[in-house]
């Protein structure tokens, strides 16, 4: 080891180096006081690292002996996970602070999760990886129920954790029987042990429990039974920091581990994920159908939304991971828009989560009435909304990896899930009037963040803002 | 003569174990936090196992990770499920069920 090597991780430790800095200031200081003001610093922390990491020049680094890679993949989900996360951050300081949860250590919980999900998209061996999703799914953990003094959020924070700690022990099994039968941690070994013939029947094993532990942390069905009671029970900017961050990074290190390690056999994992992909599609489509809780709508929706992004790297080639990162990178920010809409949802100071609290909001607050309507179709996948083309690149990967069946399946549950989507926008302009309707007004943070979105959803059907050729260079360092 | 293929059969049941105690168990949640805790050991004896027979010091270092964060891991889920008692006055796994839909 040297400092060249050390430099490789340089965002991973200034980020990690801030948190505890962070964490002893505020300790010795003014505790939760210093809360809202911590919470800037570290959203700026991450917009400042996000730019850093997008301007950093390409090639690929290793470092630790390939534990670490740091490549235009890494880095391009690296870029999309501190943006996010700075933006939710702030989305959420006003929401916690009226609902009196705003402690100091949520933004600190935030930023080491944040440090995990880097090491997770850059791992190049099996402990880097495990570490990262430690890292971050214990903070995780604690920030879901960190209201401490509920029952709905301590019951969330212990199911996810029950849940969690099981698909950590399953990917972790996986690690093993991998390492046993390939004789090395290193994906860059894994793959060279896999030459072009058959797989050994341990690596396979070892490569089924590996993906069954990834696919709890996508909440991919029939793994998902934890993201509707989480997603209702946390605390609402908790919930928006779920949907988007983790799904980034846990679909990054999916397709890293995948391609890195496997990339030789795409054929054996490539059905497994495709049937992951269909089901949880399915799923996601026909339950959030009987949702009335826009949090627990939001769970199933994700669901489905994963399983569009594993309908990319089910077709194994780098169109699929570029399907993915598109994918990816438009769920989040539409769901960074939508979750803004969902924290400014209150009566009288209390928060709503019901649907129908939404009926006639049009006539009330025209303008977000707008923005919100083209998030829904954009969510749903209508055209000319940007979603829609997320799902033509997933859909046109699946085609061309030969995976027709799912494609049509893609198609068929994207129209199901259409209903859900639109049913919101029903109640905003045709819905009946009702006294129980909210309030519609909106902090400032909140309104430019989900103006930014959805005026992102439509400016962006011009030329995606150059994510199409990014998400192309950066699956073309992971797949080669 | 004990070879690998004892010390796997060892660390597959356990792990089988840890994971019907997680699925089965209908007392309380101490027993699903064992359950978890059975779980990483067995991959604990596999990976020890793995690194006796290959050789190669690379599982026991794993295996020093593995022992950490299982620590870790550990205080976490007991101090959610203290937070939780203190709401629910009770960590039966039957009274685990406000949130459903």
């Amino acid at each position: 080891m040297n400092l060249a090597e050390l430099s490789v991780l340089i965002p991973e430790i200034a980020l990690a180096a801030y948190a505890m800095v962070a964490l002893l200031v505020a300790v010795y200081t003014g505790k939760d006081r210093m809360a809202p003001l911590l919470v800037w610093t570290t959203a700026l922390v991450m917009f400042a690292l996000a730019f850093w990491v997008g301007a950093s020049a390409g090639g690929v680094d290793t470092a630790f002996k390939g534990a670490v890679i740091d490549d235009g993949f890494a880095r391009f989900a690296k870029v999309v996970i501190l943006l996010s996360a700075g933006a939710v951050l702030l989305m959420g300081k006003d929401y916690m602070k009226r609902a009196n949860v705003l402690r100091f250590e949520f933004p600190v919980l935030v930023a080491l999760s944040v440090v995990g999900m880097m090491l997770m998209v850059s791992s190049g061996d099996l402990m880097t990886l495990y570490m990262g999703l430690e890292l971050q799914s214990l903070a995780l953990y604690v920030v879901a129920a960190l209201r401490r003094d509920s029952l709905r959020s301590t019951e969330a924070g212990l199911k996810y954790f029950v849940l969690g700690a099981l698909s950590s022990g399953l990917l972790l099994y996986g690690a093993s029987l991998i390492y046993g039968y390939a004789g090395t941690t290193l994906f860059s070994g894994i793959l060279s042990t896999l030459g072009e013939g058959d797989m050994p029947l341990g690596l396979l094993f070892g490569l089924v429990f590996l993906i069954t532990g990834l696919a709890f942390k996508v909440s991919a069905v029939p793994f998902h039974m934890w993201t509707p009671d989480v997603y209702e029970g946390s605390p609402t900017p908790v919930t928006a920091f779920f949907a988007t961050a983790p799904k980034m990074a846990a679909m990054a290190l999916f397709a890293r581990v995948l391609h890195d390690g496997f990339g030789t056999v795409p054929g054996d994992w490539g059905q497994v994920l495709a049937v992951l992909a269909l089901l949880s599609m399915a799923l996601g489509a026909v339950a959030g159908i009987g949702q009335r809780n826009i949090k627990r709508l939001m769970a199933y929706s994700s669901i489905a939304h994963m399983g569009f992004a594993l309908m990319g790297l089910a077709a194994g080639t780098a169109g699929g991971v570029q399907a993915m990162l598109i994918y990816m990178t438009i769920y989040t920010v539409m769901n960074v828009g939508t979750f803004a809409f969902i924290l400014s949802m209150e009566k009288d100071g209390q928060p709503v989560t019901d649907i129908n609290s939404l009926n006639m909001f049009s006539q009330r607050e025209p303008m977000k009435a707008l923005a919100m309507m083209v998030l829904l179709f954009s969510l749903a996948g209508v055209p000319p909304f940007v979603g829609f083309f997320g799902k033509f690149y997933v859909i046109k990967a699946a085609v061309d990896g030969g995976l027709v069946w799912l494609a049509v399946g893609g198609v068929i549950a994207s129209v199901i899930s259409a209903f859900y989507y639109l049913r919101i926008v029903y109640y905003m302009y045709f819905g009946e009037e009702t006294d129980t309707a909210i309030d519609g007004t909106m902090p400032r943070v909140l309104w430019v963040f989900m103006m930014v979105s959805a005026f992102a959803m439509v400016g962006g059907v011009v030329n995606l803002f150059g994510v199409e050729g990014l998400a192309l260079a950066a699956a073309e360092t992971l797949v080669n | 003569m004990i070879g690998l293929e004892h010390y796997l059969t060892v660390a597959a049941a356990l792990f089988v174990i840890g994971i019907f105690g997680i699925f089965l168990n209908r007392k309380n949640v101490i027993v699903i936090l064992m359950s978890i805790e059975l779980m990483l050991l067995a991959v604990n004896i596999n990976l020890v196992a793995f690194s006796a027979f290959l050789g190669d010091l690379v599982g026991q270092v794993f295996t020093m990770f593995v022992l950490t964060v299982a620590a870790a891991e550990a205080a976490i889920g007991l101090a959610i499920l203290v937070c939780f008692y203190r709401n629910r006055g009770s960590i039966a796994v039957k009274d685990i069920n406000i949130l459903k839909g």
